[in-house]
């Protein structure tokens, strides 16, 4: 737990009140056979049924100060652990969402979701238990060690050589079970993933009939489950029986030691008596010692979950920099080199500059580079080589919600929430009726004046259509009056007729904001004042519709296929 | 990408409005028939049941025997200084050792068979609700969120698992000790005992009542944790997305909802459910102050005699430690409890209707199609095709043409019978399709859709998908076709790079090129394909013409598609509008009508040329 300390911490004097309650709990409860020793060894004897009945009522009240007591602090433990774990899920939700693309690539959303929700359940079970189970058990341990030790020192040693073998077990068994526990938790994001796939995938998977195969794949991460759930029951469930046992094997040789002792005089056979008494509340210790030993594997695991991402080095730091100067491009790439894996760039040396209101359009095939520009202008990743400036300033310089506050973007393949129509068009932002509104206009949204603002949209947007997705898409991207709007092969599913009215719109409406557009149709970029023609992440050709047509081979041949009487691609 | 709005589900699950916006799923299962069930799951294991209560008797016995052996020792020492019994003091403690060790063993053995019992158990349940699952129909996904399911095949399972292996254990011991220690009493002061008769069952109705308080509670802990995992899976999903639109701390309000709902919703279960522990001891100190109490008056009466006041009082003691643990259990078990109702609502979620009994394997596909009469809506009242009738000969082509969002891929649905029609029927080969096994239908046809799907393995596995036993020859020979054997080669570990889930380095157009990849390696008589190429660019969609008229040639093939060149190529073409196919025929038919198609036509000729 000890990289998560500082959200123990300002709840240090509440856990320290919590635990104090029920410190005094269980002294309360260790006062009822107390008592009942002194009704039946002293009171009985001396016939006393006043003195009886006081005795016994002092045991009713420390059952009922027990019972309140404890009733009051287990509140108390969940109420803690409750308020940690929100705040840890707080902070982890935030960090996940803030990574960036390459880190939550190689985390997978898989394991951050299992993160986010089961390792960070298992640190609230923890934390509550620990506060509920772990003062009673050492202090049943303490109070019976120093019974026994004020009885007879020399019997006592006897059992207490013994707990370093405990100790040993104990260390054992949590330094197995962590990793394996860890290995638990790894596995469970295998099976996360499984079972993600095969929701996203339900149509594919039954028309191809391969419901049996995901079967076979699901049973095999399934067994795999099992099995280390299995290894690390194994494990820990060591703890219990041989701690007993080795406790109970102390206590044959206290009997054997007790009795050469009692033999010479040394002790009465009382004590031996006694001993066996404290030892029985000294072995329940134990065994509640040892039981928060494996809460403790299986929470470290999960702590260290959750640390190792809240570790994660912001990966894209902001630099210092100068502010926006006022003549420069809007935006600029100069010298551009960039690769996803390090290995192989994806784009070379590239450089191109655009001012304030134009339109850039990047054409080529597929694969060769035309959302990598999209990703490093949006700053998800940072170039290999070169620079990007918008307004004159690098944008490694520029706070992210400062340069993210001037997009407006769609993705191939973007993210529909579900919830209703407006919802997605307002995705979070405090926009008016009317400019969410506005932005379903512009993109010749419709279906939504039609449907109505209020109508739902299904998990991933599944009751719209390819079109009716993008468009609603490109209305969330237009709702915002983005400074730079970005569509990424954002109108590939309209019909080429609507793809018109809403390069018209644009045209109309955004005559100021500075435009991007990737696609594969050269009518979506014909007007547009810059296009590049990228293939393999070199650049074949830079400049207007005309310009190309005369320039650029690739190009041309591009618009050949497509506009070339009657030759149009199928 | 069904087009179904507002399907509220008429099958067995049903939809709890949760948080307003959000839904989850949860049982209408019985108390008891949720045991019952479990019943099941432990019967499938009854040998490792019965070898558990076997040792969990024995190891209690044992630890009843225990005490009795040193005390036998500590008489023989209970003598003057030098005439302790020896060999009797090392017989003892020889008996000791052994006892004690078997007892050790016995304990470990017993837990390891409640951890086999309860993980088999646990993968069982595992097993079966993926299991149906796989079963159940299209809309059930596009319903519920994918965490929310997550959420009861890991969460609610484990904790399932976790009850199982520690709980019931306990329970075992418990009953065993309970029993004994009741006997023993019995023996010794039966009328103490009536003392018990009065807090047994004062325990028992308290636990009950408790029970009936707490188990909401925990159903609720199950459902919001399962929005919340529903919450954050989508919102990871997006999170590029919300990144772009710096809307970070605007979700990031919306978690904290979510969150605060889940962590109130677990702290009142808790809170709640650990009042039974406290409880169900202060009954067990009561009854034992009275015992005191009662017993000291009945020994002043001189009908108890000390002895046996004192050795009452120790097992009564013994008694009240595993009625208090057993209390504890059961309102642990609830948690267990409110997610096997989440379980069992999984499982139990109506799957697609089974094929007939006498249903037929459909093979030596000719793939003529026919669609005669059929209606179909995905709500009642809301038809969305009414009386179509249509023929595909074997190998023709049909184009399916109309503006987004006309439910073109409505059409698809039913010919894979992902949805089966209202009325009228579907027939292939002159067979209605609901005669026929699903699977032979589904393999029967190939299908290229427009979302994409690859999965979390190597490139040559997610090609060879559709066709177990590929070789790599035949993988590289579809790459080669869909062109895009040229970017494998490129990546540094080839056709055995792994697709990671986010994928960022693979733009969309590549992942449409790897499907049809995929597609070509089928043999299947009849194709789909659903705007199969929209994110390929057009030169290397020309280049894989060639090999795309390979993989229609003599298929009969349905196509979606706003790219003219095929529209006219078809041999047949269903034009549709807001949900009817509002004429269908040929490409001069329809011109020469100058109808809708016409018009499509000419504004789309228009703009291309323009």
């Amino acid at each position: 737990m000890g990289r998560l300390e500082a959200y123990l911490k300002p709840y240090f004097g509440y856990i320290a009140l919590t635990v104090t309650i029920k410190f005094l709990s269980a002294v309360a409860e260790l006062l009822i056979p107390y008592l009942m020793e002194i009704i039946l060894d002293e009171k009985v004897p001396a016939g006393d049924l006043g003195q009886i009945y006081i005795a016994g009522g002092w045991m009713l009240l420390c059952a009922v100060i027990c019972l309140v007591l404890n009733i009051v602090a287990n509140r108390m433990s969940a109420i803690s652990s409750g308020k940690i774990t929100r705040a840890i899920r707080h902070d982890l939700f935030f960090k996940l969402e803030t990574l960036s693309a390459r880190q939550l690539d190689h985390l997978t959303v898989s394991s951050a979701v299992s993160r986010l929700t089961s390792d960070t359940y298992n640190i609230n079970q923890f934390i509550a238990r620990i506060q509920r189970l772990g003062i009673r058990a050492p202090i049943l341990l303490i109070g019976g060690i120093a019974m026994m030790v004020s009885m007879d020192p020399v019997l006592s040693l006897v059992l207490i050589a013994l707990l370093p073998i405990i100790a040993l077990v104990v260390y054992y068994v949590t330094k197995t079970s962590v990793p394996l526990y860890t290995q638990q938790q790894g596995v469970l994001d295998n099976m996360v993933r499984t079972i993600q796939e095969n929701i996203t995938g339900i149509r594919v998977i039954k028309a191809l009939s391969k419901t049996d195969y995901e079967k076979r794949r699901f049973q095999s991460v399934n067994q795999e489950l099992t099995q280390v759930d299995e290894k690390a029951g194994f494990v820990t469930a060591l703890t219990n029986p041989s701690s007993t046992l080795v406790l109970n094997l102390g206590l044959t040789l206290v009997v054997i030691v007790g009795a050469f002792r009692v033999n010479s005089g040394a002790i009465l056979s009382g004590v031996i008596v006694a001993f066996l008494q404290y030892f029985i509340m000294i072995l329940n210790a134990m065994l509640g010692i040892t039981r928060i030993f494996v809460m403790y594997s299986k929470g470290q695991a999960s702590a260290n979950r959750v640390a190792d991402v809240l570790a994660l080095e912001e990966d894209l730091a902001v630099l210092p920099g100068q502010p926006p100067q006022k003549d420069a491009p809007h935006i600029e790439f100069r010298n551009v080199s960039f690769s996803y894996t390090g290995k192989g760039a994806v784009l070379h040396n590239l450089s191109f500059s655009l001012n304030h209101g134009q339109t850039l359009g990047i054409i080529g095939p597929t694969g060769c580079g035309k959302t990598t520009i999209v990703n490093l202008l949006l700053r998800l990743y940072d170039p290999d080589a070169g620079e990007i400036r918008i307004d004159g300033q690098d944008i490694r310089t520029i706070a992210p919600e400062v340069l993210r506050s001037k997009f407006g973007v769609v993705f191939q393949n973007d993210f529909v929430t579900e919830g209703t129509i407006s919802d997605n068009l307002r995705f979070f932002r405090p926009l008016s009726d009317e400019a969410i509104a506005a932005g379903a206009t512009f993109a010749q949204a419709d279906f939504v004046r039609e449907k109505g603002m209020d109508a739902p949209v299904q998990v991933r947007g599944n009751n719209l259509s390819g079109g009716q997705k993008q468009r609603l898409l490109i209305g969330r991207a237009l709702a915002g009056s983005p400074e730079i709007l970005i569509l990424d092969d954002a109108s590939s599913a309209l019909d080429y007729r609507t793809d018109a009215q809403l390069r018209k719109a644009l045209y109309q409406n955004f005559q100021n904001t500075t435009t991007v557009v990737v696609a594969q149709r050269v009518s979506s970029l014909r007007h547009a004042d810059l296009i590049l023609v990228l293939s393999d992440g070199a650049l074949l050709g830079a400049g207007t519709h005309e310009d190309l047509m005369r320039s650029c081979e690739e190009y041309r041949l591009i618009a050949q296929t497509q506009m070339g009487d009657g030759k149009e691609g199928a | 990408m069904a087009q179904n709005p507002n399907v509220i589900g008429g099958g067995r699950y049903t939809r709890m409005e949760a948080s307003g916006d959000r839904r989850s799923f949860r049982g209408k299962v019985s108390a008891g028939s949720v045991l019952r069930r479990l019943w099941q799951y432990l019967g499938r294991n009854r040998f490792l049941l019965v070898l558990a209560i076997v040792l969990s008797i024995s190891s209690s016995l044992l630890g009843l025997y225990g005490p009795k052996l040193s005390g036998q020792a500590i008489n023989a020492i209970d003598v003057p200084a030098g005439q302790v019994d020896f060999p009797t003091v090392f017989r003892c403690a020889g008996l000791m050792v052994v006892f004690y060790l078997a007892s050790g063993v016995l304990t470990y053995g017993l837990n390891i068979v409640m951890i086999y019992l309860s993980r088999r158990v646990a993968r069982q349940m595992r097993h079966d609700v993926f299991e149906n699952l796989t079963a159940l129909p299209v809309k059930f996904f596009d319903d519920y969120q994918t965490g929310d399911i997550i959420s009861v095949i890991t969460y609610d399972v484990d904790t399932v698992n976790q009850s199982l292996s520690t709980d019931l254990l306990q329970l075992l011991q418990s009953v065993v000790t309970v029993v004994v220690s009741f006997f023993m009493m019995l023996s010794i002061a039966p009328k103490l005992v009536s003392i018990f008769l009065f807090t047994i069952p004062l325990t028992i109705l308290f636990t009950r009542w408790l029970t009936r308080r707490v188990r909401p509670l925990f159903r609720r802990r199950s459902t919001k944790l399962g929005l919340l995992n529903g919450f954050v899976e989508e919102m990871l999903s997006g999170q590029k997305t919300i990144r772009v639109y710096g809307q970070e701390e605007a979700v990031l309000e919306k978690f904290d909802e979510k969150n605060q709902e889940a962590v109130d919703a677990y702290t009142i279960a808790e809170a709640n459910g650990t009042i039974t522990g406290p409880s169900v001891n202060f009954i067990n100190n009561v009854s034992l102050a009275l015992v005191c109490i009662f017993g000291s008056m009945l020994f002043l009466r001189g009908q108890v005699r000390l002895g046996d006041l004192s050795s009452f009082v120790q097992y009564s003691r013994k008694f009240s430690g595993p009625i208090n643990e057993m209390a504890n259990i059961i309102a642990e078990l609830q948690s267990a409890f409110a997610a096997m109702e989440r379980v069992f609502s999984l499982i139990d979620a109506e799957p697609e209707p089974a094929d007939l009994p006498q249903a037929e394997v459909l093979d030596h596909v000719q793939g003529d199609v026919r669609l005669e009469n059929v209606s179909f809506s995905y709500n009642p009242g809301q038809p969305i095709i009414t009386d179509l009738s249509f023929h595909a000969k074997p190998g023709s082509l049909t184009a399916i043409v109309g503006p987004t969002g006309a439910g073109k891929t409505t059409i698809i649905n039913l010919l894979m019978r992902f949805y089966d029609v209202d009325s009228g029927a579907v027939l292939v080969d002159g067979k209605d399709i609901r005669t026929l096994t699903r699977d032979s239908l589904r393999r029967a046809y190939s299908m290229v859709l427009q979302d994409t799907w690859l999965f979390h393995g190597t490139i040559f596995d997610n090609l060879a998908y559709g066709k177990p036993g590929a070789t790599l020859e035949q993988v590289v020979a579809a790459a080669k076709s869909a062109h895009i054997h040229g970017y494998i080669s490129r990546l540094p570990q080839g056709y055995d790079t792994v697709l990671s889930d986010n994928g960022t380095s693979i733009s969309k157009g590549q992942k449409q090129l790897l499907t049809i990849a995929r597609a070509m390696l089928l043999d299947a008589q009849m194709l789909i394909l659903d705007e199969a190429t929209s994110n390929v660019d057009t030169r290397t969609e020309q280049r894989i013409q060639a090999a795309m008229r390979r993989l229609m040639e003599g298929k009969t093939c349905f196509v979606i598609a706003h790219r003219l060149s095929t529209i006219r190529s078809a041999d047949h073409i269903l034009v549709l509008n807001q949900g009817q196919v509002v004429e269908q025929g040929t490409h001069e038919e329809l011109m020469a009508k100058q109808g809708f198609y016409w018009e499509l036509y000419q504004s789309q000729f228009e703009n291309q040329a323009g």
